[in-house]
């Protein structure tokens, strides 16, 4: 069988959904190299990376000599608390308003459309949110955003594209601190993280919003995609460089990748997954929940 | 960026040893097939892409040739490029063209993958090769989707045809026979990202294939993305049935082995690759250089490529010559900087050179601000200065900062740096990077 063909017939095996694989795993067989290998692949494809793979890998075959667990279905659980404590060992601060966030990350992960879901959260707990629409630079970002600002049924401020994102944001927060909102979520452009200027603009902002408005908590939010692999920890490691990461949204949780990553990334990074994109209305962003990820992987 | 270090270095590291012994043993070949199975995953090639490339590259790596080699780790490197080029396509693939126009190209893809961007690189580098490309906007879902496709028409000078959230297969259709009329010689479809699990979203793709027959239907990948890559190719091609793929997002530090999963589970050529934010940043797509670039071993063909497309022949040879009688100045200093900047961004760059991950030389060395400061510092010395850089003490120095709007202590990192280049030059000029230089 020619390499071509061989990779045909393995990727079927894809299509299979993790959930059933991980159920035939645990049935209750022995531990031996053949089980692991199997776990091993499931966590791979789940986007969880090499290296955290292997991590896990290696502390659950810890628990299981100090537990002397000898069968596979004893195993499910052991894993699951596995991954749940790694997601765990960093938690979201709570929030305190007045309330600035700001939301960044590389083009085409869903920031504007988290925007809107993010508005229409707040709006819904009873505070009043005013958007700031600084990504200038991509064609028609602000209409979106309006339209965003619209359905939540926001205020938000914008000016001509093109224009400097840091003027935008003084405004806002001008703006936000004359009609004591409690909430300012700022829109920016999509940035490719290799981008020095791009990621020095975004430090300009974050210093702006500092500079106007010390007494605001402010958190900064980066916007991953789930179907990301593992080019997403390198963008976590550089954004939080520029401006101090406080939290991830994970979005298009909704697709069939599972978003594993993010297990790459609390293995290496101190930043918590704060909320998970789940559809496309506007009521679909929900506070992340480490079990229940973590069941979306297994089950 | 997180440096994985480059495979060619593991591998020669695990195989430092064999040299003096003079063959491989099982568990030196266990270590080195692992570090290539870590290099793919990290790239994000498909785990089970991986373990039968691994499995290949084991069993030709035990080989006689391997194993009587003098450098064991470079001849398996060899083996995987070349296994991975082929499992590539092997040559690049070019888009086709209709007998009769209008020609039709079908975008699909995912949300967010760059569709709406692509369609106007396409349009743009379809216009600079002589055809009037038309931009049908069938995207009638997300916000200012529209808008969007309308601007980027405007941003490289193509007509966008448009019909309101009218159903997409009709105005797909009206865009062809709008082309036709008008003579435009090609339209590129712009529809409605999706997540793969919308059936009703698939179902419209559909309609809209079987409204135009599409010369291509050409898929748009995120280069980023994970192990979901081959299932979302897959229910494309099952769905629909595509003709290509085009990867965006190639710039920066993503290695793309998307790309390689992609290939590999649809059987289906990648055409063309995104790389960079500007419009005229779309390039075809090599196998060779994907490779490369998967196992991190930099990409030169590019390199040389952008660099003769910045540097004339000529300049190219008076450089030489003055860096051979050695009187290279800093006005040729100046003019490096200028036709480097032509190459494009600088990080770029230097991910195609390789080695650059373990030299520690990252964009905040060679920042754009930088060389711009580095300019200003140039021109405002006096020719003479230019030339014959050792005149410039400590007065020469103050006014020269003065004048550029720096300090001192730049003034004399450019002339520091300066120095090096000169001896760095020096250096090259005997050496293998041939006679001639690109710059």
């Amino acid at each position: 069988m020619g390499l071509f063909s061989k990779i045909k017939n393995g990727l079927k095996k894809t299509k299979e959904a993790l959930g059933y694989r991980l159920n035939k795993l645990f049935t209750g067989g022995v531990l031996n190299d053949e089980f692991y290998q199997e776990l091993e692949d499931i966590l791979l494809s789940a986007d969880i990376g090499a290296t955290a793979t292997e991590e896990i890998l290696d502390s659950l075959k810890d628990v299981v000599d100090k537990k002397h667990i000898r069968t596979s279905d004893k195993v499910r659980g052991e894993l699951r608390d596995l991954m749940i404590d790694i997601l765990e060992a960093n938690l979201p601060d709570e929030y305190e308003y007045p309330l600035v966030i700001m939301l960044t990350g590389v083009n085409g992960v869903g920031k504007t459309t988290a925007i809107g879901k993010l508005a229409h959260k707040f709006k819904k707990a009873g505070k009043s949110v005013t958007i700031a629409a600084a990504d200038t630079f991509r064609a028609a970002a602000s209409d979106q955003l309006t339209v965003w600002a619209e359905r939540a049924g926001v205020r938000i401020i914008k000016h001509a594209e093109g224009a400097d994102p840091g003027a935008v944001v003084y405004d806002a927060v001008a703006s936000m601190k004359s009609k004591n909102t409690d909430v300012l979520l700022i829109d920016t452009a999509g940035r490719l993280h290799n981008k020095k200027n791009l990621m020095n603009e975004l430090e300009k902002i974050s210093r702006i919003v500092g500079r106007e408005f010390p007494l605001a908590m402010r958190q900064n939010y980066i916007v991953l995609d789930a179907t990301t692999g593992q080019n997403a920890v390198a963008q976590v490691e550089i954004f939080d460089e520029a401006i101090a990461v406080d939290g991830i949204i994970l979005t298009k949780l909704d697709g069939t990748a599972k978003g594993g990553v993010v297990l790459a990334i609390s293995s290496v990074l101190q930043v918590p997954v704060v909320y998970v994109g789940v559809g496309e209305g506007i009521e679909d962003l929900e506070d992340f929940d480490a079990e229940e990820f973590v069941a979306g992987i297994m089950d | 960026m997180a440096s994985f270090g480059t495979l060619s270095e593991k591998l020669n590291h695990v195989f430092n040893k064999i040299k003096a012994r003079g063959r491989l043993t099982e568990l030196e070949i266990k270590m080195a097939m692992r570090e290539i199975r870590i290099a793919l995953l990290e790239a994000d090639v498909n785990f089970t892409v991986v373990k039968d490339f691994v499995s290949t590259v084991a069993e030709k790596s035990v080989g006689e040739k391997v194993l009587k080699s003098l450098t064991p780790g470079q001849q398996v490197i060899k083996i995987v490029q070349e296994e991975l080029i082929q499992l590539l396509g092997g040559t690049a693939a070019k888009l086709e063209v209709a007998s009769k126009p209008p020609t039709v190209y079908m975008m699909v893809g995912l949300q967010g993958a760059g569709k709406t961007t692509m369609c106007g690189k396409l349009a743009l580098m379809l216009k600079n090769q002589g055809k009037k490309p038309l931009l049908a906007a069938c995207d009638i879902y997300r916000p200012a989707a529209i808008n969007q496709l309308k601007v980027v028409g405007k941003t490289v000078g193509a007509e966008v045809f448009e019909n309101g959230t009218a159903k997409p297969h009709k105005t797909a259709a009206e865009a062809v026979k709008h082309a036709a009329k008008n003579g435009f010689d090609t339209v590129i479809i712009d529809t409605a990202g999706r997540l793969h699990i919308n059936f009703e979203l698939m179902d419209e793709l559909s309609d809209i294939k079987c409204a135009t027959a599409p010369d291509e239907i050409l898929l748009t990948v995120d280069a980023m993305t994970g192990q979901d890559a081959v299932i979302v190719a897959k229910s494309f091609n099952d769905k629909i049935g595509i003709t290509g793929v085009i990867l965006t997002k190639l710039d920066g530090d993503t290695r793309g082995g998307a790309a390689l999963s992609i290939r590999a589970v649809t059987g289906k050529p990648i055409k063309l690759s995104g790389i960079g934010e500007k419009m005229g940043d779309l390039e075809p797509f090599h196998p060779d250089r994907i490779a490369s670039r998967i196992l991190g071993m930099g990409d030169v063909l590019t390199l040389i490529e952008k660099a003769e497309h910045a540097v004339t022949e000529e300049e190219a040879i008076k450089m030489e010559k003055k860096l051979r009688e050695n009187n290279f100045t800093l006005s040729d200093f100046l003019k490096q900087f200028e036709q480097l900047k032509k190459m494009g961004n600088m990080a770029d760059i230097l991910g195609m050179i390789p080695g650059a991950n373990k030299l520690k030389l990252s964009e905040r060395d060679l920042d754009e601000g930088r060389i711009k400061r580095y300019k200003a510092i140039i021109q405002s010395m006096t020719p003479e200065e230019r030339e014959k850089p050792e005149i410039i003490k400590g007065s020469r120095r103050k006014r020269i900062s003065l004048g550029s709007g720096t300090t001192i202590q730049e003034v004399n990192q450019l002339l520091n740096q300066f120095e090096q280049t000169k001896l760095v030059m020096k250096n090259m000029k005997n050496n293998k990077f041939g006679k001639r230089m690109p710059f």
